[in-house]
């Protein structure tokens, strides 16, 4: 086994969201969970959906969907919790579905490419590069970028 | 005493974790004659030992560690080599401290007879004379230390005319007070200082707390649930869980409890280096090093206190030469006192300076804009001292580097508020000024009010809560109104500003026929907080939130309810900027004559079946019912428990002449009256109303307890002497 370089994990924890398939490194994952009831925050950040109790712990929740500028989901479809631990603090992503936990060099991709420079800039600045793979193209998401959205809301304002 | 005490309980343990320490080095050094490190290692602790002991006046325990000093002085220099007979003389010698520390740990004194020093020291004398080689002829070297049989001969001379009795009175002697060292062991186990303590991580206990915390919000749910249960065996059992829950989390906040004395004792160098500097005299006193809080609290309250004790100094205690022109005494007085009152704690610092003039302080403010002038002519002494803790504000002509930088006192407030505390100065000019920190004893748990809006549920922590007020119907048209463009409520003849939670949270507030509003306070801002809907008061776990949401000022955490799910806990001072509360705080406002014909604000009660007489109200600061059965006795007075204390309850009925009708029913309704810091609760039958009236007094009626009577809602009406009627029952209040 190699000893991983900088931002190249062994295996990824995979997850869609809109048409994107995202990875983040295992080792910065906790748990994944199913959609969990969320206490709203009034006059957060859009992209912070809620609270969530975790076994006591307060975690807050942060929609990749609002984070990365893409159109909300679809009326009903409920999101998952992937739960990682980002600079001491364990934050949710909520993303639409779960993928499986795979290691990229079985498929052929041996190392992080950065993203090609025609992805939006939302998407951009919270991914580290590519892990092109035979059938898709894996975004290796950048978890603390990922939930560093800022305090301070919006002047469109925060969720009602 | 207590400082002693605290002191020899320290050195205790310290020490006997040294001895153990100190066998296994001195039994590796046996195998490792030449190890340096060991014998340094060994040296520093009989070095410290004797220091200590030396400081604590422990005589026979500083010559017998001196002379094994001396020894291991020599084995480290390499002057001597490890010999059987050194390690044997070395081992003895640690078994005899080890002997007199437990002495010491059941008297007070190394004075014990049942220890034998003396054949141990001659020993290790020898050893040294002989240049670390064993002597010749049989020494007493090998002679066995005996604690149980003392040979009264071998006792150092000094201590054998003089058996001294215990003197300490410390707290550390556990079981039977003082035993006879000589006694044969009576089967009853005592447990040393060292044993009947641990050394535990904070971290772990920190983690304890958050467990602790899990598990009470566990049994709330469980709690929730059984209540609709008729399974008899799940009740009964929930009740346990709930009664244990509540134990352990008292048990474990205690373990997380840390004396005051930890800042204290840095205060007497501060206070000495301070008045250097400043070139005053001061005579430091500190009382209640005991008083106990949590050590967040602790940690928290450090920097304010500490800066509280230079403004006394610098602001407060003048040079020696002006006190001797003022006749006081050339060395100023300081006084910090720590107590637990009614669950807090509270700490007191008081100094015998100048104390604070409220004229300067009014024009100071004035001159730096910290309030306007016709504002200030409006505030009485106690408002205008008030005025110390406004930002940007310093009296200080000079700038020293001590204080009066203006970010002082404004400071210290904003931080003790933070904790859920509160700070407060009585000040006389010329005698002095007293200012008085509360502080609540943990911050983990607190009580808080919950409230609901939007259909989520947010709590208010209790230390920012005044009353609940409830306008419905014609009131709300009468009371409420536009002023200046903000929504104000006329409250008992001042404007409280009024802020809609809905709109604080970004949504629209509801027009209805009824308002509930939550009078919330920070700082000396009131406001009003519109809620939809008002849950009940509970404790919660206050609970981080993420830095995702840290910028947001209007809350101060997040919490798990009863159900599970999050709720946040609002930050009333945040909220209040948020809003802008500030910019139109009209604190004494007087708009349209709503104080006209010096209208009083009265709390009309019902005595003695039917009759009505009425308090003024701002002499009420609380109204409370407690059921018939929580009346205790204590001595010969009434007493309930109320708020960790004691409440004492005087009937006003008999008080003031009437016979007492008062709690016959199943609750007694009493009114809680603050006088100062205490409390006295006034037993009476029911309360009527709260009414606004231009008083007109009449003797008519007057009596003792009573004032006069008035015409109070078209019905004479006796107007109490609250004064009075506290006095006369005698109540120490």
């Amino acid at each position: 086994m190699t000893a991983p370089t900088l931002g190249v994990a062994e295996q990824y924890c995979t997850f869609w969201v809109d048409d994107l398939y995202f990875g983040v490194a295992v080792a910065e994952v906790q748990e994944v969970l199913r959609h969990q009831p969320m206490t709203p925050v009034p006059r957060a950040n859009e992209a912070v959906r809620g609270l969530i109790n975790l076994r006591g712990q307060i975690v807050t929740a942060v929609d990749l969907r609002v984070r990365l500028g893409l159109p909300p989901r679809p009326e009903g479809a409920l999101p998952m919790n992937v739960i990682v631990r980002s600079r001491g603090e364990v934050v949710s992503l909520l993303v639409d579905d779960i993928g499986d936990v795979i290691d990229p060099r079985d498929q052929g991709s041996l190392e992080l490419e950065p993203a090609p420079s025609n992805m939006p800039a939302d998407v951009q600045d919270v991914v580290l590069g590519v892990r092109p793979l035979p059938d898709a193209i894996l975004l290796v998401l950048d978890a603390d970028r990922a939930v560093d959205v800022s305090a301070v809301p919006d002047t469109s304002g925060g969720n009602p | 005493m207590d400082d002693d005490a605290e002191i020899i309980a320290e050195f205790l343990v310290e020490s006997h974790e040294n001895l153990d320490q100190l066998d296994r080095d001195l039994v590796e050094l046996e195998q490792h004659p030449g190890s340096r490190e060991l014998l340094s290692s060994i040296f520093r602790t009989i070095h410290t030992i004797k220091g200590t002991s030396g400081f604590l006046a422990f005589g026979r325990l500083e010559r017998l560690t001196h002379v094994g000093e001396t020894l291991l002085s020599k084995l480290r220099d390499g002057e001597y080599a490890m010999t059987p007979d050194i390690a044997e003389a070395l081992l003895r010698m640690v078994d005899t401290v080890r002997a007199l520390l437990e002495g010491i740990e059941r008297s007070g004194n190394d004075k014990d007879p049942g220890v034998d020093v003396a054949p141990v020291q001659a020993a290790i004398e020898l050893l040294l004379k002989n240049g670390g080689q064993p002597p010749a002829v049989e020494a007493p070297a090998t002679e066995v230390v005996d604690t149980s049989t003392p040979s009264p001969d071998a006792t150092e001379p000094v201590d054998a005319s003089t058996p001294q009795p215990p003197a300490w009175d410390g707290v550390e002697r556990r079981g039977v007070q003082a035993p006879d060292p000589a006694e044969p062991w009576d089967g009853v186990e005592r447990r040393s200082v060292a044993e009947a303590t641990v050394r535990v991580d904070v971290e772990l206990l920190d983690n304890l707390v958050q467990l602790v915390g899990e598990l009470v919000l566990t049994r709330n749910q469980i709690l929730q649930r059984t209540d609709t249960h008729e399974d008899v065996e799940l009740i009964r059992a929930s009740q346990r869980l709930d009664l244990v829950a509540s134990e352990l989390q008292e048990s474990v906040m205690k373990t997380r409890m840390q004396p005051i004395g930890q800042v204290w004792s840095k205060m007497p160098r501060i206070v000495r280096d301070l008045a250097h500097q400043l070139g005053r005299e001061v005579d430091l006193t500190m009382e209640g090093h005991e008083t106990e809080m949590d050590r967040s609290v602790l940690e928290a309250v450090k920097d304010p206190l500490t800066h509280l004790v230079r403004n006394s100094m610098d602001h407060g205690i003048e040079r020696p030469e002006d006190r001797e022109r003022a006749g006081k005494p050339r060395t100023g007085r300081l006084l910090l006192r720590a107590y637990h009152e009614s669950g807090q704690v509270v700490v007191e610092i008081t100094d015998d300076g100048k104390g604070i003039d409220p004229e300067r302080i009014g024009a100071i403010a004035v001159q730096r804009g910290v309030v306007a002038r016709e504002q200030l002519a409006r505030m009485d002494t106690k408002e205008i001292i008030g005025l110390i803790f406004r930002p940007g504000f310093s009296t200080a002509t000079e700038v020293s580097n001590i204080s009066g930088r203006g970010v002082g006192m404004d400071v210290v407030r904003t931080n003790i508020e933070r904790i859920g505390g509160s700070v407060d100065v009585v000040s006389e000019v010329g005698k002095g000024t007293t200012t008085r920190v509360r502080i609540p004893l943990t911050l983990a748990i607190i009580p808080a009010l919950v409230v609901g809006e939007g259909g989520e549920r947010y709590a208010i922590p209790q230390a920012n809560l005044v009353e609940l007020v409830r306008i419905e119907g014609e009131e709300l048209r009468r009371q409420v109104e536009r002023f200046a463009g903000a929504p104000v409520l006329r409250l008992r003849g001042r404007l409280l500003p009024l802020v809609s939670l809905a709109e604080a949270l970004g949504g629209t507030a509801e027009e209805g026929d009824a308002l509930t509003v939550v009078v919330v306070q920070s700082d000396d801002l009131t406001f009003g907080l519109c809620v939809s809907e008002v849950h009940d008061t509970q404790e919660i776990v206050v609970k981080p939130i993420g830095r995702q949401l840290k910028g947001l000022a209007m809350y101060a955490g997040a919490t798990i309810m009863g159900d599970g799910r999050v709720a946040l806990i609002l930050d009333v001072p945040g909220m209040a900027q948020m809003q802008g509360v500030g910019a139109i705080a009209p604190e004494n406002v007087e708009t349209r004559g709503v104080l006209e014909g010096d209208r009083t604000a009265l709390l009309v009660i019902e005595v003695a079946d039917g009759r009505r007489a009425a308090l003024p109200l701002d002499a009420v600061a609380r109204l409370e019912e407690f059921p018939r059965e929580r009346i205790e006795r204590s001595g010969g007075a009434e007493v309930v428990q109320y708020r960790d204390g004691i409440l004492p309850l005087v009937r006003l009925a008999p008080a003031i002449g009437l016979t007492d009708t008062a709690g016959r029913g199943e609750q007694v309704a009493v009114v809680v009256h603050e006088i100062e810091d205490r409390a006295v609760g006034i037993v009476i039958d029911r309360v009527l109303d709260v009414v606004e009236e231009t008083v007109v007094l009449s003797e008519v009626g007057r009596r003792t307890g009573v004032t006069g009577s008035a015409v109070v809602q078209d019905r004479v009406t006796d107007l109490v002497d609250l004064e009075a009627v506290v006095a006369r029952m005698g109540v120490v209040a």
